[in-house]
């Protein structure tokens, strides 16, 4: 016998200056099955709750409903004030009487008889609601960290730390990421190399970290808690447990003049190579698209010279494949190159670089050692033009929104240069100065006020090439828009922050939402910066959104700890809202006919198959089943199966019939 | 009404005209100033592109009236550079032709323009009366319209030497046709196509402003 | 093929020699116009600067002409003149209400069907299928390729794919054997209009053009629009005063220099109209020897 409690709030007067809750109390009073209606200011609140707690024992009920606010705002709210009283909180419902009711419509007795109705509705479903009780699902304590930069290094040493087992992965033959090619981080000026390769070692010596370089997910399948996840180890072509890393094979490589890809292009490098010397790990890589012995059969020096004979040229890629519990994706950014802008010459005048470039000239270990030079001829600039929002905040290429860094860091260039060449002159061309963070504003206006950088509001509109100097068109806006041309000996474009290349097949393979930037995107924009839509994944750095190094680490160690929190914990509760696939007796076993249209229509891929057999081992019916620990409870298995063998738990095919034929 | 998201596109300031007859926004201009660094004339013009613009952003009847009386906007060779460049696609060029035609309509024309008016209306003069533009007759309404009666003068014997200077005006050219053109579009703007006599009001008022 | 031909008006007159080398090499290159009957004038800068819908109407009814004729490609010469129809017939797709209007005004139906091809465009086709095959007397000299504001602004109605440094007139100069410079003056207006009203700003303008083109090394300024001709040839002499320098450098139409190359006289292609004389210097024994047929059948650079 159904003993339903009618539970209607005022919310102040966003419900009771519109509808009549009065009448309202009386209508439902009415309905069979209700034994209890009554009102209250604010349901929400601690009385409020107790009202309902206290009905639950006294009046015995069956199940509530509360007619207020949405279910987005307080369900859970109500149904813990039912489950503390004893009462199945699955047997708790809200009737949406405030945003499908009194915030849509004027004071009427048709906005009364509406809310009227959504109760009634309402009460005739949780009149058929059945208890349900969490579902529970096993975690492996064990993170999957994608990418190897300062963010996946900070999120890997953080779990590792906290005692769980770390699988970092990182595509290129070192970890370290774009804070390894950077001189001096603002608003320090520390050396960058200086504070992140302490980190890096500690990655390589924790025992709690499996590090994998020169490899990349082919994989990821499971759920929170389960993941299974397939590593490609691509052939380094050299056997890392023999390796010393005397780099012997390195200098001796004759497949030479490569350009670097760490160097950005301003420095070469061999076939065989360690991308910078502070690598981890510090062993060699052979690039075999360029290598002699790949591509003509002939070679083979490092084989022979290699003192501790760890050349393997015949070595494979390798598969390995590990069960994980979460997975923190850090994969980072990439930068437009000088060749995406056709009024600066599209890439082809050596002395346009961008700041990543920059970076590298002005590096101790870079191809310059830290000397300031044009890569066109080695002389030392005398004039070097700085562009901000290059290709930043330029919905006419493509790239409507701020980079955010490159203000701070083109001070930061126009001061190294300016420390480096005393008598060299630095311009700045810009829109606005976004200098938010700690300490950040003080560092520009030492730029401008001690370093003596000039800066212009105004941006350029061409840079072209005459006798060796590079001519930039630019304007004034101070003064009245005024145009000023600029012979310059080098410019640097502050090039805009870009998602990955391949960041859209990474996110399809993990099945993690992404914008039209290709930028990851978080679960809520203010409220979930570290987690995505899809449970047990969790984002880091700038694969998210452009931001610079205290962000990014604020951020890995903000995943970390949402890892850590999942791990504290051997089982998992799941909402058991889910889609569940009738079983009968024999001989029928289910009504399922095995068409499996709901296998692929589930877009969580939560549908197994399921082999029912007799007890002889024979295969007498494959039915489809449902995967507790992934069903989202979208319902769309339930709407497509033709034999209605699928039901939603919480929103059976009963429940939300009578619910319809309430109104 | 549609696009009035601020002040300076509602109503009938001239950033609201702009809006309603181009359907281009001021305000998507952020000022950055890369039309004006690109503008082949932006040193020569009293109001650059970009500040031309800011004046516009305002709403303010006095700016108005300043970019009307401009000279930015006769000097403006419709290169269309500024818009090539420009990272928000600011129409300017079609707001360029715009404001030509309201300056011209409230008679705001700046005075040392007065030329390079002339020249657009000698120009259109000879293709409505032949439906072709015969150059000797341009340059000769033109002279008459600002009296500058030596200029080229030497240009001419040395065009003739080389065949250039064609003396008879185009014949047939579908002449009624674009008469007729000329007749229906000139409702729209009354201004640009009369005919040029010697008691021309459109001279008196030139010399005036 | 067959092509309408719209010439526009100034190669009825200042750039008559435009004209004359474009007929002369059309049927070397199989190339058949059929000039629009009874054509009018596009209405160039002053038509849209004065009145918006004249500005519209008097390319409408040229676009209009060609449809009625059946013609499916309407080649055009002057660059200022194809701005003009391109952008006519884009707004007119674009913009549905305003059809109607502009047939009213025109008294004529127009559908946008036909093609508006620049004499570049037109030229690039005959490059890729066998230009360099009939050359008589390969251009073997050194030229910056002007291009100007029309050629390739905007971008979306432009007979060029890229907006800074295109390469439409440069691939079509190799393949008659050219060696085009890489120069910083390539789109930069050079005065356009105001040649007659401000001939101080148009030396300026032009001035720099030459100026860019000459330090490099250029023996010849190919020109596609009657317009930047005329800054650049007839304005010479402005342009020297202007920057107290003399400048020798000629300036070529496109379709003369293709002509030249394909072996026909001077006198037919207009080249002694010119204001500044056509002087090119000869190609030196070396440079003839290193480059041999084969050389120029292979010459196109891929981009």
């Amino acid at each position: 016998m159904a003993r339903i409690g009618v539970f209607v709030c005022h919310c102040g007067e966003n419900i009771a200056s519109t509808v009549d809750t009065a009448e309202v109390v009386c209508a439902s009073a009415q309905i069979p099955g209700v034994v209890l209606s009554i009102d209250y200011k604010y349901m929400c609140s601690d009385p409020g709750q107790n009202l309902i707690r206290e009905a639950i024992g006294d009046r015995h009920l069956t199940g509530v409903v509360v007619a207020a606010c949405s279910p987005r705002m307080h369900e859970p709210t109500f149904r813990r004030a039912c489950a503390d009283a004893g009462l199945n909180p699955y047997r708790c419902e809200m009737a949406n009487i405030r945003e499908h009711c009194s915030w849509v419509h004027d004071k009427s007795s048709d906005a009364t008889a509406k809310a009227v109705d959504l109760v009634r509705m309402r009460v005739e479903k949780v009149k058929r609601n059945c208890s349900l009780f969490p579902i529970k699902v096993p975690v492996t304590k064990s993170a999957l960290v994608i990418g190897g930069g300062i963010a996946g290094i900070q999120a890997s040493l953080d779990i590792a730390n906290a005692g769980h087992k770390v699988i970092l992965v990182e595509r290129d033959p070192s970890i370290g990421g774009h804070m390894a090619q950077l001189s001096e981080t603002f608003p320090t000026l520390d050396c960058s190399q200086c504070i992140l390769t302490p980190r890096m070692v500690e990655v390589a010596q924790n025992p709690n970290i499996t590090l994998y370089t020169y490899s990349e997910v082919e994989s990821l399948t499971g759920f929170i808690g389960n993941f299974k996840v397939r590593i490609r180890k691509r052939a380094r072509g050299v056997d890392e447990k023999l390796c010393t890393g005397c780099g012997v094979c390195t200098q001796k490589c004759t497949s030479r003049k490569i350009p670097s890809e760490f160097n950005t292009g301003l420095g070469h490098r061999n076939a065989m190579y360690v991308p910078f010397p502070q690598a981890v790990p510090n062993k060699p890589v052979i690039d075999r698209s360029r290598c002699t012995y790949y591509l003509k059969g002939k070679c083979k020096l490092c084989e022979k010279i290699c003192p501790a004979k760890a050349v393997r040229l015949d070595q494979e890629d390798q598969i390995v494949e590990a069960d994980v519990g979460a997975v923190v994706v850090a994969t980072g950014y990439d930068v437009k190159g000088a060749d995406f802008f056709p009024e600066y010459g599209y890439g082809k005048f050596p002395d346009v670089i961008t700041g990543l470039q920059f970076e590298r000239l002005a590096s101790a270990s870079g191809p310059t050692l830290g000397k300031i030079k044009r890569p066109s001829d080695g002389k030392t600039p005398e004039t070097v033009v700085f562009i901000a929002c290059a290709g930043s905040r330029d919905p006419a290429k493509g790239i409507a929104y701020c980079s955010k860094i490159c203000c701070m860091y083109t001070a930061k260039h126009a001061m190294l240069y300016r420390h480096k060449v005393h008598e060299g002159k630095a311009y700045v061309f810009y829109m606005d100065i976004r200098a938010g963070g700690k300490m950040y504003e003080e560092f520009v206006r030492r730029a401008i006020e001690e370093d003596e950088v000039r800066y212009v509001r105004g941006r350029v509109s061409r840079v072209y090439e005459r006798n060796g100097i590079l001519v930039v068109n630019g304007v004034d806006t101070l003064l009245g828009a005024r145009p000023l041309e600029i012979e310059a000996d080098l410019v640097v474009l502050a090039s805009a922050m870009v998602a990955q290349k391949d960041a859209e097949s990474l996110a399809q393979k993990l099945r993690i939402s992404y914008d039209r930037d290709r930028f990851l995107s978080e679960a809520h924009p203010k409220l979930r910066p570290v987690e995505m839509n899809t449970a047990g994944i969790f984002v880091a750095g700038a694969c998210q959104a452009p931001k610079d190094i205290p962000e990014t680490v604020a951020q890995a160690s903000g995943a970390a700890s949402k890892v850590i929190g999942l791990f504290s914990r051997d089982e998992l509760s799941r909402e058991p809202v889910v889609a569940r696939v009738g079983r009968n007796a024999a001989p029928l076993f289910s009504s399922c006919m095995g068409c499996f249209l709901c296998e692929s229509a589930c877009p969580y891929q939560a549908i197994e198959r399921e082999e029912i057999r007799s007890r002889d081992g024979s295969l007498l019916k494959t039915v489809a089943r449902v995967n507790e620990g992934v069903c989202q409870g979208c319902g769309t298995c339930v709407a497509l199966c033709r034999s209605k063998s699928i039901d939603l738990d919480g929103f059976s095919h009963e429940q939300v019939f009578a619910e319809l034929l309430a109104v | 009404m549609s696009g009035s998201r601020s002040g300076s596109l509602d109503g009938s300031g001239l950033s609201a005209r702009i809006h309603h007859f181009t359907n281009e926004s001021v305000l998507e201009c952020y000022q950055c100033g890369k039309c004006s660094a690109g503008c082949p004339l932006a040193r020569d013009m009293d109001f650059p592109p970009s500040y031309l613009l800011r004046m516009l952003q305002l709403g303010m009847p006095v700016l108005d009236e300043q970019v009307l009386a401009s000279l930015s906007i006769w000097l403006c060779l419709t290169c269309e550079a500024c818009v090539a460049r420009c990272p928000k696609e600011v129409g300017l060029p079609r707001i360029m032709d715009f404001l030509r035609q309201e300056s011209l309509k409230l008679g705001k024309v700046n005075p040392k323009a007065k030329e390079i008016l002339a020249f657009h209306r000698s120009f259109l003069d000879s293709v409505r009366r032949t439906g072709r533009l015969h150059e000797v007759g341009l340059i000769a309404r033109y002279k008459m319209r600002t009296l500058h009666l030596l200029q080229d003068v030497l240009a001419a014997p040395k065009m003739m030497a080389r065949g250039k200077l064609r003396l008879m005006p185009p014949r047939g050219a579908g002449k009624s046709d674009v008469r007729k053109i000329f007749h229906r579009t000139s409702a729209a703007d009354p201004t640009v196509t009369q005919p040029l006599s010697s008691s021309d009001p459109q001279r008196c008022r030139e010399e005036q402003s | 093929m067959r092509m309408g031909f719209f010439p526009g008006c100034s190669l009825e007159g200042s750039a008559r020699e435009y004209a004359e080398s474009l007929r002369a090499i059309a049927p070397l290159l199989e190339w058949e116009l059929e000039e629009l009957p009874d054509w009018n004038c596009c209405g160039a800068t002053a038509a849209h600067c004065l009145n918006h819908t004249l500005g519209l109407a008097l390319p409408a009814r040229i676009l209009a002409l060609a449809e009625s004729a059946g013609l499916e490609e309407l080649l055009v010469p002057c660059s200022a003149c194809y701005n003009r129809l391109a952008a006519t017939r884009q707004e007119l797709q674009q913009n549905v209400e305003l059809r109607p209007k502009i047939s009213q005004v025109i008294e004529m139906e127009l559908a946008g069907r036909t093609n508006v091809v620049h004499v570049i465009n037109a030229l690039t086709r005959a490059a890729n299928n066998g230009l360099a095959t009939k050359l008589k007397e390969p251009f073997r000299h050194k030229v910056a390729c002007y291009y100007g504001c029309y050629l390739t602004r905007p971008l979306s109605t432009a007979s060029c794919k890229r907006a800074e440094d295109p390469q439409e007139m440069d691939d079509v100069m190799r393949a008659i054997g050219a060696e085009p410079i890489d120069w910083a003056f390539k789109v930069e207006c050079c005065g356009a209009g105001l040649s007659v009203t401000r001939v101080d700003l148009v030396a300026e303008l032009s001035g720099r053009i030459i100026d860019d083109a000459v330090q490099r090394g250029a023996e010849a300024i190919i020109v596609a629009c009657p317009m930047c001709h005329s800054n650049l040839d007839l304005r010479r002499g402005a342009i020297q005063r202007n920057r107290r320098r003399r400048y020798s450098i000629p300036v070529l139409y496109v379709t003369q220099a293709v002509g030249l190359a394909l072996g026909l006289d001077r006198q037919a292609l207009g080249v002694h109209r010119h204001f500044v004389p056509v002087r090119l210097p000869e190609v030196s024994c070396a440079a003839r020897a290193a480059l041999t047929r084969e050389d120029v059948v292979h010459g196109e650079r891929e981009l």
